[in-house]
């Protein structure tokens, strides 16, 4: 049977397409309206609400609890104070990237975890006699995005207390009489901020958050609205950037942290020695310096796309649906060897190009690179001029910015 | 040293991009704006605290995509924002509603005819083919076919070349819509009144024609040449309304090192033995540059900055009969709250795009009727948009701007003028709006009436024009603005032209100030590939 989340019932009502794709086990809505581009846009000029509820839920607590996640995940977790937010990875034992997900700490001794994937038998095998709990709170709680320039003015016309929390911070406030969770944390690559709540409150605290954003413009936004602001924000998925380790045939189909782009995370590893699930191969990867890949955003030559495409005697497509198939990148100077792939690919109505999220071999990885991209025109395989940039593509100081 | 190696007269859009080329090619550029804003006809006020208005343009369609990548837009701020529906009351209470899923569409045009259902795809197709076929010649300066030298031949045969290269039925349909009317174009799709109603809205804006009148179908297809993100003929409000957008094209030219002086208004244009020296401003004030480059209409360009004696009669007499016919004002209302149209009480989605008060084209038709006699209409057409629904930072929380782009109010009124008209002018839009919204008046906080006479004193848009020449065919291509004059040069060595009086034409469509820009640059350094190359 297929699950419904807990802003199922209201959100349900806003819905006038019925379109919807199933996320964990669970009704998603695709989009709201006939146009999830002003979906996306309302994320990007306003505000928006996107139900990510699905996402598993689970509750570490106990006096070893900050031993046992700094000794799992591969960001050192001891940096991350009470009221913070930490994204991070969890790897396997040779390096590879299993899944990511965001920690929430609520006291010494009490986190949240989030992820996108089911994950609590493995790191149940890793607690061993620690004193930790884990619980699988997936289901007792409703997590809804609240997205967008506004997103700020929206909750803090509910929860003052908002209009103060930095970036990565969270805090417990009070909205329609129910106890929440609010994170400046989110998947937009936008301000924005992620409001947990008890899933008997789910509703009202939407009803509410809804009722503030009336005159901001604010609209529930589905997985294709997602899709555009996610690629846009250089945020990887699990299944479409990388795939998690343990269900991989190969090391072909794995990636490290560092070809998944966040070698930013692995700052330090070389000198703490804080052991985790994956270090030592880490290590090894960084100080040979044996990265296979390295993550960087492609722009497409806007030129050359649109006369790839009128000399064939089409309009020059620009869709804002991320391609379904991966793109080969070649080698621009000699055209010929392979040096790459994109993972994700769309044409973006913020920066007006076409873009990706790419993997290239690491002397390519300098933004300005050139590549050569495969495409299909009317039948034939193309090649279209693209040069790598740093990610992330789309970037708004309002993101981190204070108030 | 003082000098600038470029002075371009006019900050409206076209002045701007021109600007932003020239000193993206090193020119020390300058350009002179009368205003104590950049714009020109595409600026946002805040005339009431917490309102901002788009006085005159409202949208954005035509701009030219390579301009965006070119000069860099989106680094200082380019976004337009989607429109996600046209919304179209059907004058009985029923309404059309279009957005941007396809089948949901055909159901919508379905559900007054379904004949007209599969009309609908077909209409598109053929319109996009003929768009396709145009867009060419829309991108490139105008071949000059009554020149004789090898460029000049070079540029034909590349035009003769591209027309030979369209299928007939294409070639066929380009000539009816070039020449005949929308009312003639539409009915070969489509039967229902209010559908071809609301594909003949476009037909007739800021033009002296009804959509039954010849012509009016080049007015449609202008108005299709426009895109965004690949979609033919699709609309956007721009951040910040069309003046956010032009503060973009303003920083835009600034970050490529173009200096913008407001409040310098251009008296003349100075010259000697046929060469031009620069610009004189109106306080006496003498700048001097090689290049000067007006980006007004044709009648300020040839007529007022220069003396008409320095001009071949020729050119003189067809910028003087060269059609600016203005008969479009703006009624702008700031609103307490959204208007409500009774069959839709609960739903804001269908104002988030134009909404389009001509029912019918003999709706609008009739609305002409009283321009051909000097009066303006007394239940006009409306081209309304309530920008803030897309765009909440234009309003205060839950209240509204809305922008009405009202037609017909011609220029030169018989035995009135637009000073003593300007009150009556607003009621009756007003009362247009009062009959598809009713209690639209209850929610009024403040009302702009934009006449063509306002148009005028503040652009200086000769008549009120909105696209500084009409958009007929004797002023279009080639021959725009006058025969021998297409292609941005003057007659005056320096002295070059890229306002919305050259091809292509008007709109917030750019193209005039960067093709304009193009030929002073080839002039400058010839030998650089040519125009079609
Ligand atoms: C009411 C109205 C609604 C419209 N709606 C739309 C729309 O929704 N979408 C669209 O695409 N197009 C629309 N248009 C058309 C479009 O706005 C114009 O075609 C376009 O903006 C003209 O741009 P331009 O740069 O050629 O000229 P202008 O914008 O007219 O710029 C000329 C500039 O020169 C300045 N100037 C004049 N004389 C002097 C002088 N002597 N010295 C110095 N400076 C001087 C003026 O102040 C002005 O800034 C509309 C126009 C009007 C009037």
């Amino acid at each position: 049977m297929i699950r419904t989340t807990p802003f199922h019932p209201r959100l349900s009502q806003l819905n006038t397409q019925g379109l919807y794709t199933h996320w964990q086990g669970h009704l998603s809505a695709l989009r709201y309206t006939h146009a999830p581009k002003h979906e996306y846009f309302a994320v990007r000029n306003a505000v928006g609400v996107f139900d990510t509820s699905p996402l598993f839920k689970y509750r570490i607590h106990g006096p070893d609890a900050e031993r046992f996640l700094a000794g799992a995940l591969v960001r050192d977790i001891r940096a991350c104070a009470t009221g913070q937010a930490q994204y991070t990875l969890w790897c396997d034992d040779g390096g590879f990237v299993m899944e990511d997900g965001v920690v929430l700490r609520h006291s010494e001794s009490e986190f949240l975890l989030t992820a996108a994937r089911p994950c609590l038998g493995w790191f149940e095998d890793l607690a061993r006699r620690l004193r930790v709990t884990l619980e699988d709170v997936t289901d007792a709680y409703g997590m809804l995005a609240v997205q967008g320039p506004r997103s700020r003015a929206v909750l803090a016309s509910l929860m003052p207390e908002v209009e103060d929390l930095a970036y990565s911070r969270h805090l417990q406030a009070t909205v329609a009489a129910a106890s929440v969770t609010v994170s400046r944390t989110g998947y937009t690559g936008d301000l924005g901020f992620e409001v947990t709540v008890e899933a008997q409150d789910a509703v009202e605290v939407l009803d509410a958050v809804l009722e503030a954003g009336k005159g901001h413009g604010i609209r529930p936004f589905g997985e294709e609205a997602l899709m555009m602001l996610r690629i846009e924000a250089g945020l990887p998925l699990i299944d479409v950037e990388w795939h998690d380790s343990r269900l991989a045939f190969t090391d072909e189909e794995r990636v490290t942290p560092a070809e998944l782009g966040m070698g930013w995370m692995l700052r330090g590893i070389a000198d703490d020695d804080r052991p985790f699930v994956g270090r030592s191969a880490i290590r090894r990867e960084l100080t040979g310096r044996t990265s296979r890949w390295a993550s960087v955003g492609v722009v497409v030559d806007w030129a050359h796309w649109n006369r790839l495409h009128r000399d064939a005697g089409l309009l020059p497509p620009k869709d804002e649906h991320p391609l379904p198939y991966q793109s080969m990148l070649y080698d621009a100077a000699t055209g010929g060897t392979q040096v790459g792939y994109t993972t994700s690919f769309l044409y973006s109505p913020v920066l007006q190009r076409h873009i990706g999220l790419a993997r290239v071999r690491p002397d390519l990885s300098d933004p300005g690179s050139q590549v050569h991209l495969e495409l299909a025109v009317q039948h034939h395989t193309a090649r279209v001029s693209a040069s790598t940039a740093g990610l992330p593509l789309f970037r708004p100081a309002r993101k981190t910015a204070g108030r | 040293m003082t000098g600038y190696d470029a002075i371009v007269v006019g900050g409206g859009h076209n002045g701007l991009v021109n600007a932003g080329y020239l000193a993206k090619a090193g020119l020390r550029t300058l350009v002179l704006e009368q205003r104590h804003v950049v714009g020109g006809a595409a600026i946002t006020e805040e005339v009431v605290a917490g309102f901002s208005f788009s006085t005159f343009s409202y949208a954005l369609s035509l701009l030219r995509p390579e301009i965006v990548q070119e000069l860099d837009l989106v680094k200082h701020g380019f976004l337009p924002l989607m429109m996600p529906s046209s919304f179209h009351p059907t004058g009985d209470g029923g309404y059309l509603l279009l957005g941007d899923d396809h089948d949901q569409n055909v159901q919508e045009i379905r559900r007054h005819s379904r004949h007209d259902a599969d009309a609908y795809d077909r209409y598109h197709h053929d319109l996009d083919r003929v768009v396709q076929a145009v867009q060419p010649l829309f991108d490139a300066p105008p071949p000059n076919v009554f020149g004789k030298d090898p460029e000049d031949q070079a540029d034909v045969a590349w035009l003769l070349k591209h027309l030979g290269s369209v299928e007939q039925r294409v070639m066929h349909d380009v000539v009816r819509l070039l020449t005949g009317s929308a009312s003639d174009w539409l009915e070969d799709y489509f039967v229902h009144e209010s559908v071809k109603g609301f594909h003949a809205s476009s037909s007739i804006i800021g033009s002296k024609v009804g959509p039954m009148s010849p012509g009016s179908g080049l007015v449609l297809l202008f108005h299709k040449m426009g895109e965004h993100d690949g979609q033919l003929g699709s609309w956007a409000f721009h951040k910040g309304g069309n003046g956010g957008f032009t503060q973009v094209l303003g920083r835009a030219a600034e970050a490529f090192g173009a200096e913008i002086r407001l409040g310098a208004r251009v008296g003349t244009v100075l010259t000697r033995e046929g060469r031009t020296l620069g610009v004189a401003l109106e306080d006496g004030t003498e700048l001097l540059a090689p290049v000067v480059v007006s980006a007004l209409d044709p009648r300020r360009t040839f007529l007022e900055l220069l003396d008409p004696l320095e001009l071949p009669a020729d050119l003189v007499d067809n910028v003087e009969r060269m059609r600016f016919r203005g008969v479009s004002g703006k009624v702008n209302f700031a609103l307490d709250a959204l208007p409500v149209f009774p069959a839709l009480p609960d739903t804001v989605d269908h104002y988030g795009g134009f909404l389009n008060i001509g029912p019918t084209i003999e709706y609008v038709e009739r609305a002409f009727d009283a321009a051909k006699y000097g009066w303006y209409s007394e239940r006009p057409f409306i081209d309304a948009a309530i920008q803030s629904v897309v765009d909440p930072d234009l309003a205060p929380p839950g209240k509204h701007v809305m922008s009405c782009f009202v037609q017909y109010a011609p220029y030169h009124l018989r035995g009135s003028d637009w000073d003593t008209e300007r009150m009556r002018f607003g009621d009756t839009a007003q009362a247009v709006l009062e009959e598809h919204f009713p209690g639209f008046g209850d929610l009024v906080l403040h009302r702009e009436v934009v006449t063509p006479l306002d148009i005028e004193r503040t652009t200086g848009l000769t008549e009120g024009n909105i696209f500084a020449g009409e958009l007929l065919a004797p002023q279009m291509y080639f021959l725009r603005p006058a025969p021998g004059w297409s292609q941005y040069r003057t007659p005056v060595d320096g002295y070059y032209q890229c306002g919305s009086g050259t091809h292509p034409g008007g709109c917030v469509i750019g193209s005039p100030g960067r093709l304009a820009g193009q030929r002073i640059l080839r002039d400058l350094h010839p030998g650089v590939s040519g125009a079609h190359g």
